[in-house]
């Protein structure tokens, strides 16, 4: 039993550690980062964090990734649940394939689809927009909030369907009255997932930006390349993207295995 | 479980159909146009029939990029794959402190990629990082953007970090599916542990770990941020793996033939191995029942 507990605690202070230096850089001063090394910060402060929070170009970045992450939730969702209905209920022509052909899709490389992508926006006009972003990331989100959805929608029983159209409901009321609260929690870690990919995804939240919908990730990336050695606040800002996943996971926390089995165990 | 045969089911995965073929299908024939052509500027197009591809699959660059990519993918499932399975069995089942435990293991999963880059390339710089300062005060030479092999080391140990979690929570959901009956009647047939390990444990996650082994192989066979952010593909081309590699030739030097051909080339690997797996899959789900 002992060993166990071992085990499990090295490998949580082995997952910490690296989290850890990037919060305690966060909380220096260029100057102590550079000449002295320590465990800890000697001069405490937070100017790293005012830097971000009073400069437009840094938290603009935060409020761009925000929006697409949650266009992308909601466009995913609407369309998916429909039709992770369809395949959990239906047989009908083509069905195996297409769900395949989905699936391929989470599979495909971004970098793949970078300058096609570039090229479809620029030439509808999306171009640095935060709808461009959102539809490009329900490349692979799509495909997965699918999947995950239709394990979920397949554990409900059919008779409750059939009960409901007997009972004179129509399809969208009996899906929007009875369905959809039954999986929920379906939705919920379908929804987790959705915002996990979009917020961590960069290339090509990158490629279709500029200016308007420059997302967190690309403009840290860019303040690397361009002055490239202010690392007091690239670790704030480092630190400031952890903290909405943190805020996810303690919301979904109890379906999180469960989500992560995608609802297929 | 049977289930009703109508065609107008179609209706319901329209929208589904419409956005992914806008995001996948129409880039994806824009890629192929371009596999298939020759360009000298003005938006003039040649047929350039197979010439790029044989171009690509000759070319030493790709031979290269090809092997890394392989080599990178094989160390990251056969250290993740088993680690992630033993975390997994020596996590607590039940208590106070699954939730803990379970919201600090997801963490590094929820980390945007290229932040993931700048924690590890901060943690193993000589200078300011707390691996490498401690590694050089140890008496160990290392330098990940000078030495390939610290450059590839550094990369495992950071994917390794990344992502085992990912296989912890699976394998850990499929063993909190083994109803307690089972672990009785090994008990009450005197099984060993690794007994109870190969004939209770593993055929019950066998379904998850597929779906992890799928997920990690995807991933790492699609890493692009993460060796762009640390090592930038460098030192030389040791870290340039096939997406580096890729978006190099496609952004960086506008070589559009030879990327598209190398893109559809690489897609069709990732689909070759998609559908063995989704097959397996099917197949395990008609064994099942």
């Amino acid at each position: 039993m002992k060993t166990k507990a071992l085990v499990t605690i090295l490998y949580i202070v082995f997952l910490l550690l690296p989290i850890y230096w990037l919060l305690n850089m966060s909380l220096k001063t260029n100057e102590e980062i550079l000449s002295t090394f320590s465990l800890w910060p000697q001069d405490l402060t937070f100017a790293n964090y005012m830097v971000i929070f009073t400069d437009p170009s840094w938290y603009n970045g935060y409020i761009n990734s925000t929006i697409y992450v949650v266009l992308n939730t909601i466009i995913t969702l609407l369309v998916a649940l429909p039709a992770a209905y369809a395949f959990s209920r239906y047989n009908f022509m083509g069905d195996k394939h297409l769900f395949f052909w989905l699936l391929t899709n989470r599979m495909a490389p971004p970098a793949v689809f970078a300058l096609p992508f570039f090229q479809l926006y620029s030439a509808v006009g999306l171009f640095d927009t935060h709808i461009a972003v959102a539809l490009a990331h329900c490349l692979f989100n799509i495909p997965l909030a699918v999947w995950i959805l239709e394990g979920f929608m397949s554990g409900v029983p059919r008779e409750i369907d059939e009960t409901a159209y007997i009972d004179g409901y129509s399809f969208p009321r009996f899906f929007t009255r009875i369905f959809t609260p039954m999986i929920s929690s379906g939705i919920g870690v379908a929804a987790f997932f959705c915002f996990m990919f979009s917020w961590v995804e960069l290339l090509l939240a990158r490629t279709l930006t500029s200016v308007d919908a420059k997302s967190i990730s690309a403009t840290m990336t860019r303040t690397v390349s361009a002055s490239g050695l202010d690392w007091g606040v690239l670790a704030a800002a480092g630190i400031l993207t952890i903290i909405p996943g943190i805020l996810v996971i303690y919301f979904v926390r109890n379906y999180i295995a469960k989500g992560f089995a995608l609802g297929r165990v | 479980m049977n289930k009703w045969s109508d065609n107008r089911a179609w209706w319901l995965v329209l929208p589904v159909v419409l956005i992914v073929a806008f995001s996948a299908v129409i880039p994806l024939m824009t890629v192929v146009n371009y596999a298939f052509q020759d360009t000298f500027g003005n938006n003039e197009f040649y047929w350039a029939g197979i010439e790029w591809f044989q171009e690509v699959l000759r070319s030493d660059r790709f031979h290269g990029a090809l092997g890394r990519q392989f080599l990178f993918s094989f160390i990251i499932l056969s250290i993740e794959i088993p680690l992630g399975i033993a975390i997994a069995l020596a996590m607590p089942k039940k208590g106070l402190w699954v939730p803990f435990c379970l919201i600090l293991m997801a963490l590094p999963l929820l980390i945007p990629w290229n932040v993931v880059g700048t924690i590890w390339q901060i943690f193993g710089r000589i200078d300011i990082g707390l691996l490498g300062a401690t590694l050089d005060g140890l008496g160990i030479e290392y330098n990940y953007t000078q030495n390939a092999l610290d450059a590839w080391v550094t990369l495992i140990v950071m994917d390794v970090w990344h992502w085992t979690s990912l296989v912890v929570l699976l394998c850990y959901a499929g063993l909190q599916s083994i109803p307690d009956a089972y672990y009785q009647a090994a008990r009450i047939d005197g099984a060993s542990k690794w007994a109870t390990f190969r004939f209770i444990q593993l055929p019950k996650m066998n379904r998850v770990l597929l779906i992890a082994v799928l997920l990690r192989f995807m991933d790492s066979f699609m890493i692009y941020t993460e060796p762009f952010v640390v090592t930038g593909g460098g030192p030389g081309n040791a870290t340039t793996f096939l997406s580096i590699d890729l978006v190099q030739m496609a952004i960086g030097q506008f070589d559009l033939g030879p990327a598209a051909a190398m893109s559809l080339v690489y897609f069709l690997i990732i689909l070759l191995f998609s559908w063995v797996f989704f097959t397996v899959m099917s197949y395990l789900d008609r064994a099942e029942s």
